[in-house]
């Protein structure tokens, strides 16, 4: 016997995200989801974020890692609120993770939250957290080519940082190359050129973000 | 390797709605998605296998999987075409304004179940 069932395969997950977005709508909360691959500068594109936009917001951070507490420490070091999830080997972070996240911040009194989604350029893409964007840093020593070999990251990005750019002499990064890749998977993308850890670029990507918070506020 | 998760899940929705239906056996599950997601065939079918091996209700059970090509509509000319992973412009007038209609979806469409009657049909051939 055949029996048409006709749904999604993340219905589960597509369900609490939904909710998810209503609740940060509510509360007009900016969910920004980052994306990027191990060793990237996610962590310190966050510092330089937070640095950048402090004044002017409440922020709070989601940390999903493997293991470890290593990166809500930096954060809360900063005197912003950190949430670490740990998956326990899963390679991305679900709606229902960060439902239990979202149970310990006090919503009432933030504006933007930034889930620092765990080190991968792959999974992590297909699941909706309920966010009102996904943004992805890609440094400069992860190569040029990256965009035409992990398409998917790329092309979900509303914003795409590029980072460490301070050291695109030592490395044989070919921007053009990487731009031209840009253009033709996402070319309605924001592209960003920063060095988190010096600041360079960095306003204008919060410029970026600092609009789209007003925007639901 | 969110394959396994995936598989997991859809494996979950097609065990309740064969056992709603009465069924005694999962023979059969059809799958669609888009080549515009992360998920990798060899994946999926070698987490199947290995989730359903040591379920006696779903053990031997097929996967079959329906891949979607994604199409798009360009948002200046109108103009509907199909494309691979990489180029998302319109051919016709090169507009970067296009919308997706289709290549990111993962669908279960359909299972496949045995229920008691067909059983006993079958000892009876």
């Amino acid at each position: 016997m055949q029996i048409e069932l006709k749904q999604p395969v993340l219905q589960k997950n597509d369900a609490m995200a939904q909710q998810l977005r209503e609740l940060f709508a509510q509360h007009h909360v900016f969910v920004l989801d980052l994306l990027a691959s191990p060793g990237s500068g996610k962590t310190s594109t966050i510092l330089a974020t937070i640095d950048a936009l402090r004044d002017e917001f409440n922020i709070a951070v989601i940390e999903g890692d493997i293991a470890g507490s290593v990166d809500a420490k930096k954060i809360k070091d900063q005197g912003i609120p950190a949430v670490q999830i740990n998956t326990g080997g899963a390679c991305h972070l679900e709606a229902d993770m960060i439902k239990r996240a979202v149970d310990v911040l006090d919503l009432k009194r933030l504006d933007l939250i930034i889930i620092e989604n765990v080190g991968n350029l792959v999974c992590p893409t297909d699941f909706d957290l309920g966010e009102n964007a996904k943004a992805m840093i890609l440094s400069v020593p992860e190569g040029d080519d990256k965009p035409l070999k992990y398409p998917g990251v790329f092309q979900v990005s509303q914003a795409i940082i590029l980072n460490k750019v301070d050291t695109m002499p030592v490395f044989n990064f070919d921007e053009e190359a990487f731009n031209a890749s840009i253009k033709q998977l996402n070319p309605t993308a924001s592209v960003f050129r920063i060095a988190a850890t010096n600041g360079f670029g960095v306003e204008a990507w919060a410029d970026w973000l600092r609009e789209k918070i007003h925007a639901i506020q | 390797m969110h394959e396994l998760g995936i598989i997991n899940g859809v494996l979950d929705a097609s065990k309740k709605a064969a056992v709603d239906a009465g069924a005694t056996k999962l023979v059969a599950v059809s799958l669609s998605y888009g080549e515009m997601t992360e998920v990798i065939e060899d994946a999926l079918r070698f987490a199947f296998e290995a989730l359903t091996e040591d379920d006696p209700f779903l053990k031997g059970a097929t996967l079959n999987l329906n891949i979607i090509k994604p199409k798009s509509r360009c948002l200046d000319c109108g103009h509907e075409f199909e494309h691979d992973r990489f180029h998302v412009c319109c051919p016709q007038c090169e507009s970067p304004m296009t919308q997706l209609l289709c290549g990111r979806e993962m669908n279960i469409d359909s299972i496949e179940v045995e229920t008691p009657e067909e059983g006993d049909n079958k000892a009876n051939r």
